[in-house]
């Protein structure tokens, strides 16, 4: 059983963002491994602890994005392959165009997704690159069985949960709550730096690089949200009088009963 | 070319409420563009409602329940006979599934997760926040058709008073390759936390499992749902699905109300852009109480029971 992880490198979900023209100031921010994509390397590695095979992660990202495969490496990837180009110049679709043409590349059964990158907050990589392969996909997965040549998912929509029964090979995206990440050991640590990335840029996948970073989706401007100076505070040491005080909130400036 | 395609979703014959909203910006898209608003159901039974919300024509397929692979053909369909030059999802569990999908099949982008939308010069323009709300980008969708999904809550459902929009079968796609086996609805009644309009979530604050029955005591009289912060649902005192924030839901509810929430940056990307915020903490200087519109420094276990009182007595009126 064969699996190919995309993860992607972002700054740090503790990290204060600062902007520059229309973009993030990468400037002294700390990059990890998108949180949800840290859920599908570890499913993947699971995987392949239980039935064997290659566990391939990929990434799309300028230099700094190789540090996210050593990560993973380390964890218990097998395979890397980093294909090099300013993904943030892209958008999702130029992305998956990226990702699908290296997944092709490699023999898999599993495709994994993060249900959504940190940062661009899309959510769109992995169904795009399921419909550019023609693969069936369950979306937001929360526990995952695979048996033969099956997988069964579960998936998390509205207030209920759906069991999804696929065929092989599949596209998955990863929900917190499939499972709890493992840290690297220091043994990964060390075996990882023998393994060797396999470096790739985007004309050498046949891809053309006008239509992967033609953007469709052109960001205009970023701002950061107007700074909220809170409001009222007020003693709530009187139960009641605080109680009523926040119906009066909700019905006269919240209007909500 | 100047028109808006909704992909509107039914829930026990009737549509769901964000698919209300993405209608109802879809028809003021629509009409700035000047083109005509239309929609694609799964039944034929939406062209009532669907009309009522300004749509002309309903696009009809056959699909039955949601499945990925045959409403990407049914809705690639609807496309090619409508060609309009915007269409809108809601950011449903199945309008995210969906949207980005059916964009990779046309060639074309989506702005995801949206708040506001405007046809402006001939192009889509679009606010959607990004890094979990910590900045908001406007993008311009360039493609044709070009697409975007649109947060719950964000936009206002309302009628414009048609009447039933023309219903257009399309052929039945082919064959799902996923099959749904079943559906588990671990608690039934309540209330999904991307539509909800009114959410209370609690925290640590509550110290034990058991005690988030004084938040689902409150969410259960005043009509929202049950909401949490990570270090609760970490703790496995509720279900992941509860969670608000990073790691869990964004939300952004008319009324959101926090009690014993510190206010992680974590969490305050989940929900800081509720409409109005209301905290309870004990500690003067917690951070929700810096976005909070109405903060309470005090004690839960106190509040929280007194203000269930209040809002059942005046539901009672
Ligand atoms: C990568 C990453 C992702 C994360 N994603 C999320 C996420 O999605 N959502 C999320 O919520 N967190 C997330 N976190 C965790 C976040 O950093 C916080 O740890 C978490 O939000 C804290 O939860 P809390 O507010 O319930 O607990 P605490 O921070 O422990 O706060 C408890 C609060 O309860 C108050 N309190 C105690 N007793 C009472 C009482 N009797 N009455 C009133 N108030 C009382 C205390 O004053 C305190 O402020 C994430 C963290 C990381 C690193
Ligand atoms: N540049 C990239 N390289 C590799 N994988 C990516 C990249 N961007 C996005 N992904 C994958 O696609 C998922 C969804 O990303 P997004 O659509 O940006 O929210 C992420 O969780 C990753 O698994």
């Amino acid at each position: 059983m064969n699996s190919v992880v995309c993860i992607s490198h972002v700054p740090d979900t503790e990290a204060r963002i600062k902007i520059a023209g229309a973009k993030v100031d990468e400037a002294g921010l700390k990059f990890i491994v998108s949180p949800y994509d840290e859920f599908a390397l570890e499913e993947a590695i699971r995987v392949k602890e239980k039935s064997g095979g290659d566990v391939t992660v990929v990434t799309f990202g300028p230099d700094r994005a190789q540090q996210a495969l050593r990560e993973a490496l380390a964890r218990g990837a097998t395979k890397a392959i980093h294909v090099k180009g300013e993904s943030g110049d892209a958008d999702a679709l130029g992305i998956a165009k990226v990702l699908a043409a290296t997944i092709k590349s490699v023999p898999h059964d599993l495709v994994f997704f993060g249900k959504q990158g940190v940062g661009t907050d899309n959510g769109l990589v992995g169904p795009m690159v399921a419909e550019l392969l023609g693969y069936p996909q369950v979306n937001v997965v929360t526990k995952l069985e695979v048996g033969d040549g099956r997988i069964t998912a579960h998936r998390e929509i509205e207030a209920a949960e759906e069991v999804l029964e696929a065929p092989l090979p599949a596209v998955v995206t990863a929900q917190k709550g499939l499972n709890e990440p493992r840290y690297a050991s220091l043994k990964g640590i060390m075996a990882a730096k023998k393994v060797a990335i396999d470096t790739k840029s985007i004309a050498d996948l046949g891809l053309d690089e006008g239509d992967v970073l033609r953007q469709r989706v052109v960001v205009v401007s970023l701002e950061l949200p107007p700074e909220k100076s809170g409001g009222r505070k007020i003693d709530g040491a009187d139960a009641n009088a605080a109680a009523q005080e926040i119906l009066n909130y909700i019905r006269s400036e919240a209007k909500a009963l | 070319m100047a028109g808006v395609l909704v992909f509107a979703e039914i829930k026990d014959g009737k549509l769901k409420k964000a698919s209300r909203e993405a209608l109802t910006i879809g028809r003021k898209l629509a009409e700035a563009a000047g083109g005509e608003l239309s929609a694609f159901a799964s039944d034929a039974a939406a062209a009532e409602e669907a009309g009522r919300y300004g749509a002309k024509k309903v696009y009809v397929a056959g699909v039955g329940a949601y499945s990925t692979e045959s409403y990407t053909a049914a809705l690639a369909e609807a496309v090619s006979q409508a060609q309009p030059a915007v269409v809108l999802f809601a950011g449903t569990s199945d309008g995210r599934d969906l949207a980005p999908r059916v964009a990779a099949r046309l060639n074309v982008g989506v702005a995801s997760d949206v708040d506001r939308l405007e046809w402006t010069d001939g192009k889509l323009r679009a606010r959607r926040p990004v890094y979990s709300g910590k900045a908001f980008a406007t993008v311009e969708v360039t493609g044709t058709p070009a697409i975007a999904t649109t947060r719950p809550n964000a936009f206002p459902a309302e009628e414009a008073g048609g009447g039933a929009a023309e219903v257009v079968n399309l052929a039945t796609p082919a064959e799902n390759r996923v099959k749904l086996v079943e559906t588990h609805t671990p608690e039934a009644g309540e209330m999904s936390l991307a539509e909800a309009d009114i959410i209370v979530s609690g925290g640590r604050g509550l110290k034990e499992a058991q005690n988030f029955s004084y938040i689902r005591d409150l969410a259960h009289a005043i009509g929202g749902a049950v909401g949490a912060s990570r270090a609760t649902v970490d703790a496995g005192w509720i279900d992941h699905q509860h969670q608000v924030g990073q790691t869990g839901r964004v939300v952004s509810p008319t009324l959101y109300i926090a009690a014993g929430v510190s206010g992680a940056i974590q969490h305050l990307a989940g929900m800081s852009s509720s409409k109005h915020i209301v905290a309870i903490n004990k500690d003067p200087e917690a951070p929700i109480f810096r976005i909070a519109d109405l903060g309470i420094v005090g004690d839960l276990f106190q509040i929280l029971p007194a203000l269930t009182e209040e809002v059942k007595k005046a539901k009672a009126h």
